[in-house]
């Protein structure tokens, strides 16, 4: 393990430990605020009781819904732009300003167009994350280098060969990083949307508890959620980490 | 005299070259060559090539200078079927080149076209397979030339392991593996050292003696062209044409020690005579 990694574990277990030391301590509420390792004990008891497993397996199941298809048609949309010049003139202002524009507005919108069920929540995980994906779709294939396609024009291989064996692989560390992005959005959007309206979830069960003024459960469920996207993330960066052994040139 | 007569009287001619003897058989022929990019935008056409004639005898080791910018890259991809000429002839083996590469034609481009994804053994079969070569085929030859560039103990590695000279020579490997007829060299040595560079320059002459291709090299190093060569084309500044071919008669068998020949120095000194003028207009037109 690399001293950076100490350090940053160090760092983590401090801050734990600083805050179970405060709260035991009652410096701060422990009512408001309650010790680390009540939350760990509650996060346990409601993942074991089954309460919540429902809402748990429904968050993850939409969240994927939206990554797969903001992944398939921002992918699509990259080479879209990629192959469209003209098209791209036209969009480009629009994408690199689509961030600034706080999209959940539009949650009430798809809520009045779907109604109250997953299918907003899935539309708003899409709309956060498909731009990431096309963005960095696009990056990727721009990244090509040109001299790997006149070698597979001195190969003489037709579009789509040189799609599958050169544009692909060459520009897959770009795609991969916008589908870790599209992770990362959707399950921001769509835990946000479950807590602002939504009759069940993850981000709904935490607002719930929140409101009724049960920090026990409202602590647990963000722990829980904290291990997961975390784990999730962590999968990522490994398969990152072993796709980039290979591919990246400087680094060994 | 009618169309169809001249045409018969021109082909009466084909008998004659190919009655000519071994060494004088033309692998290429390009004939007043240009190649002139449109102007879009308000910007006026740019006048890149020529016009250019150039006979490459079959098996020859032919090198082409120039000032920089002089369009000896254009040319090259001209004559590859990369870059569609915009006037003359350009026939590899007698057939006419149009936007496709002709048969027979291998590339090494001057950047790293290693491709990062595969190993070496993968990356040097990679053309062979391509054009369809069958498998064990591919094996042998690829173990043959990866000996033969020194990589056999690095089949397994991927290019990210390996240094800038040694990724060359994956590319040298990947085109030898297509047994070429033409190969086409578009300074592939140019970004390696010196050294690394006379050594490259010695392992390609081997290449060329082993595989009995022709092959044309383009490069601004006139120590690289007179070390390599049997002609040297030097082209002037831009638009390129020929102004001079310069005939080294080097034996065959050769490699880097001619350095310390008489003659070396000689040619070298008529290869700088014949640039220095246009590599000074080079110099002009890009301040």
């Amino acid at each position: 393990m690399s001293v950076a990694a100490r350090w940053r574990i160090g760092i983590v277990v401090a801050f734990v430990a600083l805050l179970e030391l405060v709260t035991r301590m009652a410096w701060i509420n422990p009512v408001s605020f309650i010790p680390p390792s009540a939350m760990a004990a509650s996060a346990w008891n409601l993942l074991v009781s089954g309460q919540y497993t429902t809402d748990i397996l429904q968050t993850l199941g939409t969240a994927l819904l939206a990554v797969l298809l903001a992944a398939v048609f921002g992918f699509i949309g990259g080479v879209m732009l990629f192959r469209l010049p003209r098209l791209r003139r036209v969009l480009d202002p629009l994408l690199l300003s689509y961030y600034a524009v706080p999209v959940f507005v539009l949650y009430p919108i798809l809520i009045v167009l779907f109604g109250l069920n997953r299918w907003p929540l899935v539309g708003i995980g899409f709309i956060f994350a498909v731009v990431a994906m096309a963005v960095n779709t696009l990056n990727g294939l721009e990244r090509v280098p040109r001299v790997m396609l006149r070698t597979a024009r001195v190969c003489r291989m037709s579009t789509f060969e040189e799609i599958r064996l050169i544009t692909l692989p060459a520009s897959l560390p770009y795609v991969f990083t916008g589908i870790k992005l599209t992770v990362v959005y959707a399950f921001i959007a769509v835990v946000a949307g479950e807590f602002v309206l939504s009759g069940s979830g993850f981000g709904y069960q935490i607002a719930f508890a929140y409101n009724a003024f049960d920090n026990p459960t409202m602590y647990g469920l963000m722990l829980l959620m904290l291990v997961f996207v975390g784990t999730l993330n962590g999968l990522l960066r490994a398969a990152e980490t072993r796709l980039y052994r290979r591919i990246r040139r400087e680094a060994v | 005299m009618s169309a169809f007569a001249r045409k018969n009287a021109r082909m009466s001619v084909v008998p004659d070259q190919s009655s000519r003897t071994e060494g004088e058989r033309i692998e290429a022929r390009l004939t007043d060559v240009t190649r002139i990019y449109p102007g879009s935008g308000g910007k006026p056409p740019f006048h890149a090539l020529g016009p250019v004639s150039l006979e490459l005898r079959a098996g020859e080791f032919f090198s082409v200078v120039g000032p920089s910018g002089c369009g000896k890259s254009t040319l090259l991809d001209v004559l590859a079927g990369l870059n569609p000429a915009s006037g003359g002839k350009v026939e590899c083996e007698g057939r006419e080149v149009g936007r496709q590469v002709p048969d027979g034609v291998a590339v090494v481009f001057q950047e790293d076209a290693s491709f990062p994804w595969l190993n070496v053994f993968d990356n040097a079969a990679f053309a062979a397979r391509r054009a369809g070569v069958p498998d064990s085929e591919v094996r042998e030859r690829v173990e043959h030339a990866l000996s033969f560039m020194g990589l056999k103990a690095f089949a397994n590695a991927y290019p990210a392991q390996l240094s800038g000279g040694m990724r060359q020579r994956v590319c040298i490997a990947r085109a030898m593996v297509v047994r070429p007829r033409l190969l086409l060299l578009d300074e592939p040595f140019g970004a390696l050292d010196q050294q690394t560079r006379l050594l490259m320059g010695d392992e390609t002459l081997k290449l060329w003696r082993d595989t009995g291709a022709t092959v044309m090299l383009i490069t601004h190093s006139i120590d690289e062209a007179v070390l390599l060569s049997d002609r040297i084309g030097v082209m002037s500044a831009c638009p390129g044409r020929f102004i001079a071919t310069i005939e080294t008669n080097w034996p065959r068998m050769r490699d880097s020690q001619i350095a310390t020949d008489t003659r070396f120095g000689e040619l070298t000194a008529q290869v700088w005579g014949l640039l220095r003028a246009e590599a000074l207009k080079a110099l002009g037109s890009q301040t």
